[in-house]
């Protein structure tokens, strides 16, 4: 109890410090940071369809972080993730530009050809890794700026607009690839927002109760030991970078549809590296991941509507989030500390 | 040599000086067994913030102070919360890189594309005479001087002096360099506090002396994961890490200049930097330089060791506690 006390204590004052700093910051700027909270609030949450916006951010943010938990779990950092989502926009892209079909083929077309640009994606930072013994940090490092030049070289050169590439963008999508909305108010997609509650559920049930969540987690604890009991640590490695990128890919298929109706460059606009904030704010939890991921989520629909109003820089949310993930660790490690002491005594 | 070759070395050794200088840092910090994975970030923000303190005071010298302390400030985070809260460096580390990057963009806003001081340059006496080499390696300003005295200095500290033994005692075997009276954790804020100012230091490279000045798309961004690969590649010592850093920069210097003769979507170009570093983490960790090593004679063998090792620190990302 007294333990519990202590942990809640030092995360509020983690918050606390976060929100400090931002707020010292934006007067820097002779910005009140009550103005600016307001604006973010309003911006985030002040009618259907900006609360929509949030959830657009939402689904991407939480579909990789549901398949960093997966990585993470077997022990390893994805960091490639970025890249991930970038190929399964791009694949997304093909089929919404090319692939010409009625919305009902289209769409799901859309999305299975990113969650297959993701998986081989996430697969090849996994060969790179069990193959040739690069680091997945770094091979992921890599592979997130090829994907970004490989996103260039598309919008740029052959899928550049008839009237001649500004290296800004591809042509707008089909109209058959325009993702439906549930109303003028809500203006998500009904079907990814099941796709991504459904991979909550999938993956934390999969985590928790199969044979494969179970040697996801002997892998990730102590590979050595797990191949010594058998376990095709390679196999299970593998599979984590694969269902951690097609997650990855479908989250890009999204942010092209959703956010853009076409391709431009760096289409994942660092959520992969915000979904791998996420996953290290909760320690690998599956199921707090849509929470933190609203959170955040709410916090970039904000600073959006900041920057139309205000002018600060968009930047100032990357900077929020950092500092509240920054703290929490830190905090965590702290109140860790203390109660340590309290069981030696 | 063509004077058009020259001038081209000469300007791959400016531009490659901050990469030198923040791969020394790492690797100084590394070998004492913590990684500092914030690179690419404590970069950026250093170089922002360096300029930024070098515009408003008008003395480069400040910005470097200003960029060395910053870049300090963010390993001291880094160790503090490995040592004494049992943090993952990693995480830590990454959440870092992330977060003082967004520093920087936002920060850096009022002093994106504003003229401000730059280092002089400044040629050698003497040196700088020489045909050829001097021109190459002597005709810089005070930043690539200093790399170049870094790379002796650390090099010599490493692998001659009694604390540069205590170093590579902490990075390798700390319960033994404990036992023999070194305080493993001391050295190792120490050191991974001083890799991190160099890393500042590097940054105030990029923004006062590659290229003064702070830009909206910083052209450095990225440089830091390579600095970070380079130390793997240089497997730890402060010659072959030099070596790694010109090598690269050569061959991004050549993939650039062919783009003009070669007709080859320039974009795509951009991505070989990335897939040059994937081969060369290939290459080192494929054994390819241990099994060159044993085809020199024995004695040889034992000279070049601690040149063409490529394990990493056995302790590295460890934590030690005493008890």
């Amino acid at each position: 109890m007294r333990e519990r006390l202590i942990r809640l204590g030092f995360t509020s004052g983690a918050l606390i410090l976060a929100l400090g700093v931002t707020a010292l910051l934006i007067s820097m700027f002779d910005h009140s940071p009550i103005d600016v909270l307001e604006t973010a609030w309003d911006g985030a949450f002040k009618d259907g369809r900006r609360f929509s916006a949030v959830v657009n951010f939402w689904i991407p943010l939480t579909l990789a972080s549901i398949g960093l938990v997966v990585t993470f779990t077997a022990g390893l950092w994805n960091i490639g993730i970025e890249g991930q989502m970038i190929i399964g926009a791009v694949c997304a892209s093909w089929a919404g530009l090319y692939f010409e079909a009625p919305s009902v083929i289209l769409i799901p077309t859309c999305i299975l050809l990113g969650a297959i640009g993701g998986m081989l994606w996430g697969m090849l930072a996994g060969l790179l890794k069990l193959r040739f013994g690069v680091h997945e940090i770094f091979g992921g490092v890599a592979l997130n700026f090829i994907a970004a030049n490989i996103a260039i070289y598309f919008i740029s050169g052959p899928w550049q607009p008839p009237e001649g590439g500004s290296a800004q963008s591809t042509p707008p999508f089909q109209a058959a690839a325009t993702l439906p909305r549930i109303s003028d108010d809500l203006q998500f997609n009904l079907l990814f927002l099941l796709i991504t509650i459904g991979a909550i559920i999938a993956i934390g049930l999969l985590l928790m109760f199969t044979r494969w969540g179970l040697t996801l987690r002997a892998v990730g604890k102590n590979a050595q030991s797990a191949l010594l009991l058998g376990v095709r640590t390679e196999r299970v490695t593998l599979s984590a970078f694969m269902v951690c990128g097609a997650l990855g890919g479908i989250a890009g298929a999204h942010r092209v549809l959703q956010a853009y109706s076409s391709l431009r460059p760096s289409p994942a606009g660092g959520i992969g590296f915000l979904a791998l904030l996420v996953v290290l704010l909760i320690s690998f939890r599956a199921w707090w991941v849509p929470f933190i991921a609203f959170a955040l989520a709410a916090i970039i629909a904000g600073s959006t509507r900041v920057k139309t109003l205000l002018q600060l820089d968009q930047s100032l949310a990357g900077v929020l989030q950092g500092l509240i993930v920054l703290t929490i660790l830190i905090f965590n490690g702290l109140a860790d500390r203390l109660t340590r002491k309290d069981h030696h005594e | 040599m063509s004077d058009a070759l020259v001038n081209s070395l000469n300007s791959i050794v400016a531009a490659t000086t901050p990469l030198v200088i923040a791969s020394i840092g790492e690797t100084i910090t590394e070998r004492a067994g913590v990684i500092n994975l914030s690179l690419n970030g404590s970069i950026l923000l250093a170089a922002m913030a360096g300029f930024a303190a070098a515009q408003t005071s008008n003395s480069v010298i400040i910005g470097i102070g200003v960029a060395a302390m910053i870049g300090a400030a963010v390993a001291l985070i880094i160790a503090f919360a490995a040592i004494e809260l049992r943090r993952d460096q990693v995480a830590i580390g990454f959440v870092l890189t992330i977060l003082t990057a967004d520093l920087a963009t936002f920060l850096g806003k009022p002093y994106v594309n504003i003229p401000g001081p730059r280092i002089p340059n400044m040629p050698i006496p003497l040196l700088s005479d020489i045909p050829v080499v001097g021109r190459i390696f002597f005709d810089h300003d005070l930043m690539v001087y200093f790399s170049f005295a870094l790379v002796l200095m650390s090099w010599y500290w490493m692998f001659h002096t009694r604390y540069g033994l205590a170093l590579r005692a902490v990075g390798e075997n700390p319960q033994a360099a404990f036992a023999r009276g070194t305080k493993v954790n001391y050295q190792r804020y120490i050191y991974t506090i001083i890799g991190g100012a160099l890393v500042g230091v590097a940054g105030a490279a990029y923004s006062l002396s590659v290229k003064a000045g702070w830009f909206a798309n910083a052209p450095m961004d990225g440089d830091g994961w390579i600095a970070l690969a380079i130390v793997i590649f240089g497997g730890w010592h402060p010659f072959r890490v030099i070596l790694g850093a010109y090598l690269f920069a050569a061959l991004r210097r050549i993939v650039a200049d062919l783009q003009s003769t070669v007709d080859f979507p320039l974009v795509l170009l951009n991505t070989l930097p990335w897939i040059l570093m994937i081969l060369t983490l290939m290459m080192v960790s494929s054994g390819t330089l241990e099994r060159l090593t044993r085809l020199l004679p024995a004695r040889l063998q034992r000279q070049f060791r601690n040149v063409l090792r490529s394990d990493p620190p056995a302790a590295i990302g460890t934590r030690f506690d005493k008890n």
